[in-house]
C-alpha cells in the first residue's frame, strides 16, 4: 500500500473543493459580432453621432487614398493603409476624452488624425524625416508603434499610473490580429486584468498579418475569447459598422473609467489594400474575397442607414466630400514641401546629457558638414 | 572589503558594518521617501522582499502600490514601467536574475533605450532596471550570466555596476535620480560583502559615469568594475611580491564611459589589463582596449590585455572557478606586459 492509498495519511484534511474564481459566462463574447446598422437598433442611434461618424469616415477614406498616393510620388517612404478599417480608426478616437490616451500601432495614423492630430504630423514618421513626428505628450497619443503589440504594456502601465495618482484617465490601445500572437499581447492583458487597469484593448482583426491569414495565427474560437483567460470581458463587434464599434468601445471606456477594469474588443474588419504600398496582396488572397468585403464597406453601410432615415441628402454628402478634398489637397501641398533637416539633431535626444563620446562624434559630424559646405561653395 | 575606508567621512558619524544588499535596500527606501513618484516593481519584491532581500520592508513601509509584486513576466514588467514613466512616474524594476531579464529585451532595446530619442525629448525614460548579475555564487544554469555587453551595445542606456557597499547606495540613488534609463548591475557575489558604512549619513550622491582609482600604483593599471574589483585588489596585493605596483581602476559601470580617468591612468602607468567576468569576444574589454589603443598609443609599453570569462556559456557551478577571472590569471596577464625589454619600475610614462 503506497502512501497515497492510505486513507487520511496524505491529506489529513480533505482538500477544499475547486471552483472557478470568476464566473466566466459574463466574460464570454457573443457568438456573432455586434451590429447596429441594418438592425432595428439603428433607429435609436443619435442622428448627430451618425453625421459626425459619416463626415469622419469620408475624411478618413480620402486621407488613406491621399497617403497612398504620396508613396507613389515618393513623398512617403511607406504607408500601411487602413482603407476598409476606417470605422475602427475613427471610433477609437471618438470614444476618448481629451485627458485619455491613445496607443496606436503603425497602421493607426488615421485614429491619431481623428483625434485631432495634424495629418502632416501623423505621417511624418512615414515620410522618414524624424521619428514619431508629433508631440506625444501634448496630444496624449503614444508614438506610433512599429514593433508588434509592444505598445500594449505601455498602455497598461500608463493607465495604472494614472489610477495610482487618482486621475480619471483611460488608455485605449490598438493592435492587429497578428499582434495577438505576440507575448507582449498576453502579458499586457494579464497585467491589465490583475491590476484592474483602466485600459481598452482594440484588436482590429483585418484578416491578415501581412500575408498570413487568421487561421494560421490562432486556433481560438475568436480573438475576443482570449479575454476570458485573463478574467476580463471579451466583446466581438462588426468592425465595419461604425455605430456598433462606437457603442462597444464607448461601453468599454465607461467600464474602465468607472473602475470596472479592462476590456478586450475584437473588431472584425478587412484590410482592403495590401499590407503597405510595398506589398503585393495578390500573392496570398483572391480578388473574390476582396470584392465580397467591398459589399460590406463601412461608408456604404452607414450611408444606406442614414439615407433611409432621412439623415443624409446630396448636400450633406457633398459637403463631407468637399471637406475631405480640402484636407487632401492641404495634405498634398504640405507634404510636397521638403522637410528642413538638421543632421546635428542626430545627437539631440540620445541622453539628457551628452556623453563625452557623443560630444566627440557630434564634433566629427559638424566638421564633415562644414567641409562639405565649403566644398560646395568652391564648386559654385 | 577594505576599499570603502578610502572615502573620507566626518569623525562624528558612526559607521556600522552593512552588506551591499542592505545598502541597496536603504537606497531604495530613501529614494521612495524622497520622491512619491518612485515605484518599485518586480517578481517577489513585495511580501518576500526579493529573493536577495534587497526590497525587504518596502511594501510594508510604502504599501503594495509603491512596491508591487507583479505577475511573472519580464516584458510585461518593463513594458508597464515604460507606460508608468510616460505618465511621469520613476519606476525601479527588479529583474530577478541576469538571465531572467532576457524576455524584456525587446522592451528595453526598442522602447526604454529609444523613447527619449523617438519622441524628440518629449518622453524621457527615468527607469532603473536592477539586475542581480554575474557568477561566483554556485548558481545553477541561467543564474550567473554577465550580460553587460548586450546593454552597453545599446545606445540610450546607461550601464552602472557598483563594487562597494558605499557605491551600491550612492550609485543606486544617482541612477534613480537620472532622467535616463539605467541598467543597474548588482554583483550577486558581493551582496553579502560588508563594509563599515553609515546609512545615517550616506555618502554624497555623485553622478554616474565616473571611474575611481581604488588603489594607486605605477607599474600597470588593472581596469575593472563590479564583481571583479575585489579580485583585482587581491591581485594587486599579491603582485607586490613580484615587484609590480599595480593601479586598480573601478569603472563603476560602462556607460557613460569615463575615458578621461582611464586614459590618465594608462598614460601614467603605460600598461593596462582589463578584467571582467563577461566573455572576452565582443565583451566590454575589447571596446576599452580599442579606445586605449586609439588614444594612448604613444604611452603604451605593451598591448592592452584582457582577462575575462571564457567564450563559453556560463559553466556548471562546480566548474565556475575555472571560468571566472582569478588572481593567478590576472597575474599571468600582468607578467605578459612586456617587462623584459628595458623595463625598470616607474619608468613607464616618464
Amino acid at each position: 500500500m503506497t502512501v497515497l492509498e492510505q486513507p487520511g495519511s496524505y491529506h489529513p484534511v480533505p482538500p477544499p473543493a475547486w471552483r472557478p474564481r470568476v464566473d466566466p459566462a459574463p466574460l464570454l463574447p457573443d457568438a456573432e459580432p455586434h451590429r447596429v446598422l441594418g438592425t432595428p437598433a439603428a433607429a435609436a442611434a443619435d442622428p448627430d453621432l451618425l453625421r459626425r461618424l459619416h463626415a469622419q469616415l469620408v475624411l478618413g477614406r480620402r486621407y488613406n487614398a491621399q497617403a497612398t498616393a504620396l508613396t507613389k510620388q515618393g513623398r512617403l517612404a511607406v504607408y500601411p493603409s487602413s482603407t476598409g478599417q476606417e470605422a475602427c480608426e475613427i471610433a477609437a478616437a471618438a470614444v476618448l476624452e481629451e485627458r485619455d490616451w491613445l496607443f496606436p500601432s503603425y497602421r493607426d495614423t488615421l485614429a491619431a488624425v481623428a483625434r485631432g492630430l495634424d495629418p502632416v504630423e501623423a505621417l511624418t514618421l512615414l515620410r522618414g524625416d524624424r521619428h514619431t513626428g508629433y508631440d506625444a505628450r501634448k496630444h496624449r497619443i503614444a508614438p506610433l508603434c512599429t514593433p508588434l503589440a509592444t505598445q500594449l504594456p505601455h498602455a497598461v502601465g500608463l493607465a495604472h499610473a494614472a489610477r495610482l495618482k487618482g486621475d480619471d484617465v483611460v488608455a485605449l490601445a490598438m493592435v492587429g490580429d497578428g499582434g495577438t500572437s505576440e507575448g507582449d499581447f498576453h502579458e499586457a492583458l494579464n497585467f491589465a486584468a490583475v491590476w484592474q487597469a483602466p485600459v481598452v484593448f482594440l484588436v482590429q482583426n483585418n484578416g491578415f498579418a501581412i500575408s498570413v491569414p487568421l487561421a494560421k495565427q490562432t486556433a481560438a474560437p475568436s480573438l475576443a475569447h482570449k479575454a476570458v483567460g485573463y478574467g476580463m470581458p471579451g466583446r466581438l463587434v462588426d468592425g465595419n459598422d461604425a455605430v456598433a464599434v462606437h457603442e462597444v468601445l464607448g461601453e468599454a471606456v465607461r467600464r474602465a473609467r468607472s473602475g470596472g477594469g479592462p476590456t478586450l474588443v475584437e473588431a472584425v474588419t478587412y484590410r482592403m489594400e495590401a499590407h503597405t504600398n510595398a506589398d503585393d496582396a495578390t500573392r496570398y488572397r483572391e480578388d473574390d474575397e476582396v470584392e465580397e468585403w467591398r459589399g460590406h464597406d463601412p461608408i456604404a453601410l452607414l450611408e444606406r442607414e442614414m439615407r433611409s432615415a432621412g439623415l443624409l441628402d446630396d448636400d450633406t454628402s457633398r459637403s463631407a466630400q468637399e471637406a475631405a478634398e480640402a484636407m487632401a489637397s492641404d495634405l498634398r501641398e504640405r507634404m510636397n514641401e521638403d522637410p528642413v533637416l538638421d543632421p546635428m539633431d542626430l545627437f539631440a535626444h540620445v541622453y539628457a546629457e551628452r556623453t563625452v563620446q557623443l560630444r566627440d562624434q557630434a564634433e566629427q559630424l559638424r566638421a564633415e558638414l562644414e567641409a562639405a559646405a565649403e566644398a560646395g561653395e568652391e564648386n559654385r | 572589503m577594505t576599499t570603502a575606508a578610502a572615502t573620507a567621512e566626518p569623525a562624528a558619524v558612526t559607521r556600522r558594518p552593512a552588506t551591499m544588499a542592505q545598502a541597496l535596500g536603504r537606497a531604495l527606501r530613501d529614494a521612495m521617501a524622497a520622491d512619491p513618484d518612485v515605484h518599485v516593481l518586480g517578481e517577489d519584491v513585495g511580501t518576500l522582499g526579493g529573493v536577495f532581500r534587497v526590497t525587504d520592508g518596502l511594501a510594508k513601509e510604502f504599501g503594495d502600490d509603491r512596491c508591487t509584486d507583479t505577475p511573472l513576466a519580464e516584458a510585461g514588467i518593463l513594458g508597464a514601467a515604460v507606460g508608468m514613466a510616460m505618465y511621469g512616474l520613476r519606476p525601479v524594476v527588479e529583474m530577478q536574475f541576469d538571465a531572467f531579464a532576457y524576455p524584456a529585451f525587446e522592451q528595453l532595446l526598442s522602447h526604454v533605450a529609444k523613447m527619449r530619442n523617438r519622441t524628440g525629448g518629449a518622453m524621457p525614460m527615468p527607469i532603473t532596471i536592477r539586475v542581480p548579475y554575474g557568477g561566483g555564487i554556485g548558481g545553477v544554469e541561467h543564474h550567473s550570466d554577465s550580460s553587460e555587453a548586450y546593454y552597453m551595445a545599446t545606445p540610450g542606456l546607461h550601464v552602472v555596476a557598483p563594487a562597494t557597499v558605499a557605491d551600491a547606495y550612492g550609485l543606486l540613488r544617482a541612477s534613480i535620480a537620472s532622467d535616463d534609463p539605467v541598467v543597474f548591475l548588482e554583483p550577486k557575489r558581493l551582496y553579502w560583502s560588508k563594509a563599515d558604512w553609515s546609512p545615517e549619513r550616506p555618502e554624497a550622491v555623485e553622478p554616474i559615469g565616473r571611474a575611481v582609482v581604488r588603489r594607486t600604483g605605477r607599474s600597470a593599471t588593472l581596469i575593472t568594475y563590479g564583481p571583479s574589483l575585489p579580485v583585482c585588489l587581491e591581485a594587486a596585493e599579491a603582485a607586490r611580491a613580484e615587484g609590480w605596483d599595480l593601479e586598480v581602476l573601478d569603472l563603476r559601470g560602462l556607460v557613460p564611459f569615463d575615458e578621461e580617468t582611464v586614459f590618465a591612468s594608462v598614460r601614467r602607468t603605460g600598461r593596462a589589463v582589463v578584467v571582467h567576468e563577461s566573455s572576452g569576444f565582443g565583451g566590454p574589454g575589447g571596446e576599452i582596449a580599442a579606445r586605449i589603443g586609439e588614444r594612448c598609443f604613444h604611452h603604451l609599453e605593451a598591448p592592452v590585455l584582457r582577462v575575462t570569462g571564457f567564450d563559453i556559456p556560463y559553466p556548471a557551478p562546480m566548474l565556475e572557478q575555472h571560468h571566472l577571472p582569478g588572481v593567478d590569471r590576472i597575474l599571468d596577464a600582468v607578467a605578459r606586459l612586456q617587462w623584459e625589454a628595458d623595463w625598470t619600475p616607474g619608468k613607464a610614462g616618464n
